[in-house]
């Protein structure tokens, strides 16, 4: 019960932080939405961070270096380590200049006014916002599940006490918890929503923040503790080097080098999440990014390195599970090797679930109030108190929604995890529409259309592979299989994946979305005139823009009435 | 001109870098006895990444953006006072 009071601790504190955030706020749709833009490097380093940062990055990564060795960290953690950096650095600091130069406070409202679209805006925010959608629901699902793991029932030798529960009309024995799923996640649910719907994205960027502190704590607290435990790796790191089962571990011998190329398009989504591109706007400075995209990689290194190791102590320490299982190794180890931070760490991981979720629901309502109410009902319309409860009306609206999917697909969670798997290669795939907006005068709305429906096409393409060669999958060390032999290569199927010519569909999902943007963009009318010169003044003697460097120098404090 | 070519073959070279193909079946030598070569180069990758982010915000850091004023419809500059 100890775990369950520490993470109730957890959540009156994040609770408390949200209430102060909205003691320090305004009552404006800029305020609420991007915190005024008057977040500081630091807290914008950890919740930029913290917020990008998911229950996998712990619990995940520890389960699949279990499974698949030390690769995990080149395939995940150092591929992010140098191009989310990198997308803040060229992307990021663009979308903060155009934020605080036009006010916008989405991507779609960018892409609108750039272009010159109404509909086309809508079909962009259609497609990013269902695919954020799975990920508010896993959010909610892991939450109500881990508060529920952590409330079971145990006796006096310490197993947990069981009772009959009636499961699809048959009668099974399941552990008893002192908070059943559906409460957990209602707990989940409404401390999150209370501390988003009163703080914003003040509250929400500095919850972040103090889960990002807290990991980098706890993370390190834990890897020191067991490994003073163990009496050091040495030892360990011999036996799975002399053991042939376990000595691929050491090496990449169980990834394909396809596989570890295409995984650097991956990070790519980073900058495409709505809620890393919001959270993008809400740096006071644009300096404020010198510090965060310096200590990105360090941060990233900092939680993933002792991650993706202890997924190696376990597979000595707990050898034999199957994927799935080997999820909570770092939990097994926590508990078998450390009584002072078990407590403290499992509320870490429940936050892990919580924190991801709170800056979706935020992106997700700041794109419902701006990007269709706003919008298409006239912003003018609407006073600034209105603009605040309409998206605080969203934030109610999307969480119990959000909440009751949970409930009512709880047994379906498998399709919400796939659905993440591919959303993540959509959102890398709508990088090119980004990049094409920001530094490219001549791509056009039909351009990002085209590539809309490619990466729409394309992930319900990659799904359907996936199903339908589900029953040929390969186990694990098995050659690949071809899922239509007549067409050789092109599309085979590994234990986890649909791949094309052996590399993951991301890569070819990335490049024809480039592809397609530059070919109809090519063929099609650019935005007028007046749109290219707000966007793109890089004559002499303009005001500096929001993202073309001047030719010469900027005149940007000298006052000037003429336009030319 | 000169600076950005160095800089995108900077951004080549380091991204190439990551594909250590020389590690891919290689445990040893251990790093400090028990981390294995393929993960410590990783670790160190992480390093450089972070030194190659320097280099940018050094030498190439936007610094227009640091001017960006709120756009007017009659597209006049505001005065900061």
């Amino acid at each position: 019960m100890i775990p369950a009071l520490v993470v109730f601790a957890y959540l009156a504190v994040i609770l408390y932080i949200g209430i102060f955030a909205f003691r320090k706020g305004k009552a404006t749709g800029e305020d609420y939405f991007v915190a005024s833009r008057s977040l500081g490097p630091y807290v914008f380093l950890l919740s930029l961070f913290g917020t990008n940062m998911t229950a996998f990055a712990i619990l995940g990564s520890s389960g699949l270096a279990y499974q698949r060795g030390i690769g995990v960290y080149g395939l995940m953690a150092s591929a992010s380590g140098i191009v989310i950096p990198l997308c803040i650095f060229f992307i990021g600091t663009r979308l903060w200049a155009l934020g605080k130069r036009f006010g916008h406070m989405t991507q779609v409202q960018f892409f609108r006014d750039r272009w010159e679209c109404s509909f086309i805006g809508t079909v962009l925010f259609a497609l990013t916002a269902a695919m954020l959608v799975p990920y508010i629901i896993i959010g909610m699902m892991g939450g109500g599940h881990t508060l529920e793991t952590l409330t079971t029932v145990k006796d006096a030798a310490g197993n947990p006490v069981m009772m009959e529960v009636l499961r699809n009309g048959q009668t099974v024995l399941e552990p008893k918890h002192w908070i059943s799923f559906e409460l957990g996640s209602a707990i989940v649910a409404l401390v999150v929503m209370s501390y988003v719907f009163f703080g914003g994205m003040r509250g929400t960027a500095w919850v972040n923040a103090f889960q990002t502190v807290m990991f980098l704590t706890f993370g390190t607290l834990a890897f020191v503790l067991i490994a003073k435990n163990l009496g050091g790796f040495d030892h360990i790191v011999e036996r799975l080097a002399a053991n042939p089962k376990t000595e691929g571990l050491l090496t990449r011998a169980r990834i394909s080098p396809q596989e570890f190329f295409s995984y650097t398009f991956i990070p790519l989504s980073a900058i495409m999440f709505p809620h890393i591109a919001i959270m993008c706007m809400t740096a006071e400075k644009v300096t404020a990014f010198k510090k965060t995209v310096i200590f990105y990689p360090l941060c990233i290194a900092a939680i993933w390195l002792p991650s993706v190791f202890l997924g190696l102590v376990a597979a000595d320490q707990f050898p034999g599970l199957k994927p799935g299982e080997s999820d909570d190794v770092i939990l097994r180890l926590l508990t078998a090797n450390t009584g002072v931070v078990v407590a403290g760490f499992l509320g870490a991981a429940i936050m892990a679930c919580v924190m991801a979720t709170d800056s979706q629901i935020l992106a997700l309502c700041t794109m419902f109030t701006k990007d269709i109410v706003s919008y298409y009902a006239g912003a003018k319309r609407f006073s600034e108190t209105t603009v605040v409860w309409t998206g605080r009306g969203f934030v109610v609206a999307i969480t119990v929604v959000a909440y009751l999917i949970a409930l009512a697909l709880e047994d379906k969670a498998g399709i919400f995890e796939l659905a993440i798997r591919f959303a993540f290669s959509g959102f890398a795939a709508l990088a090119p529409v980004m990049l094409a907006a920001l530094f490219w005068k001549r791509s056009t709305k039909w351009g990002a259309l085209a590539s809309a429906l490619w990466v729409t096409a394309t992930m319900a393409g990659s799904w359907y592979l996936y199903e339908m060669s589900v029953g040929m999958a390969p186990k694990p060390g098995q050659p690949l299989v071809q899922i239509f032999p007549a067409l050789g290569d092109l599309f085979l199927r590994s234990p986890g994946n649909v791949l094309v010519y052996g590399y993951l569909p991301v890569m070819p999902m990335v490049l024809g979305s480039a592809f397609v943007m530059i070919l109809v963009s090519l063929v099609t009318k650019p935005p007028g005139r007046a749109t290219l010169e707000k966007y793109f003044p890089n004559r002499e003697g303009r005001q500096a823009s929001a993202l073309s460097a001047p030719v010469s120098r900027p005149v940007i404090n000298t006052p000037r009435t003429d336009t030319r | 001109m000169k600076k950005t070519v160095f800089l995108t073959l900077l951004i080549a070279v380091v991204y190439a870098l990551h594909q250590d193909f020389w590690n891919w079946n290689k445990a040893e030598p251990l790093l400090f006895g028990f981390m294995p070569i393929g993960l410590a180069y990783h670790a160190a990758y992480s390093f450089a990444a972070a030194a190659l982010m320097w280099v940018f915000v050094k030498f190439a850091w936007p610094a227009h953006l640091e001017t960006v004023e709120p756009y007017r419809q009659d597209n006049k500059v505001e005065v900061k006072r």
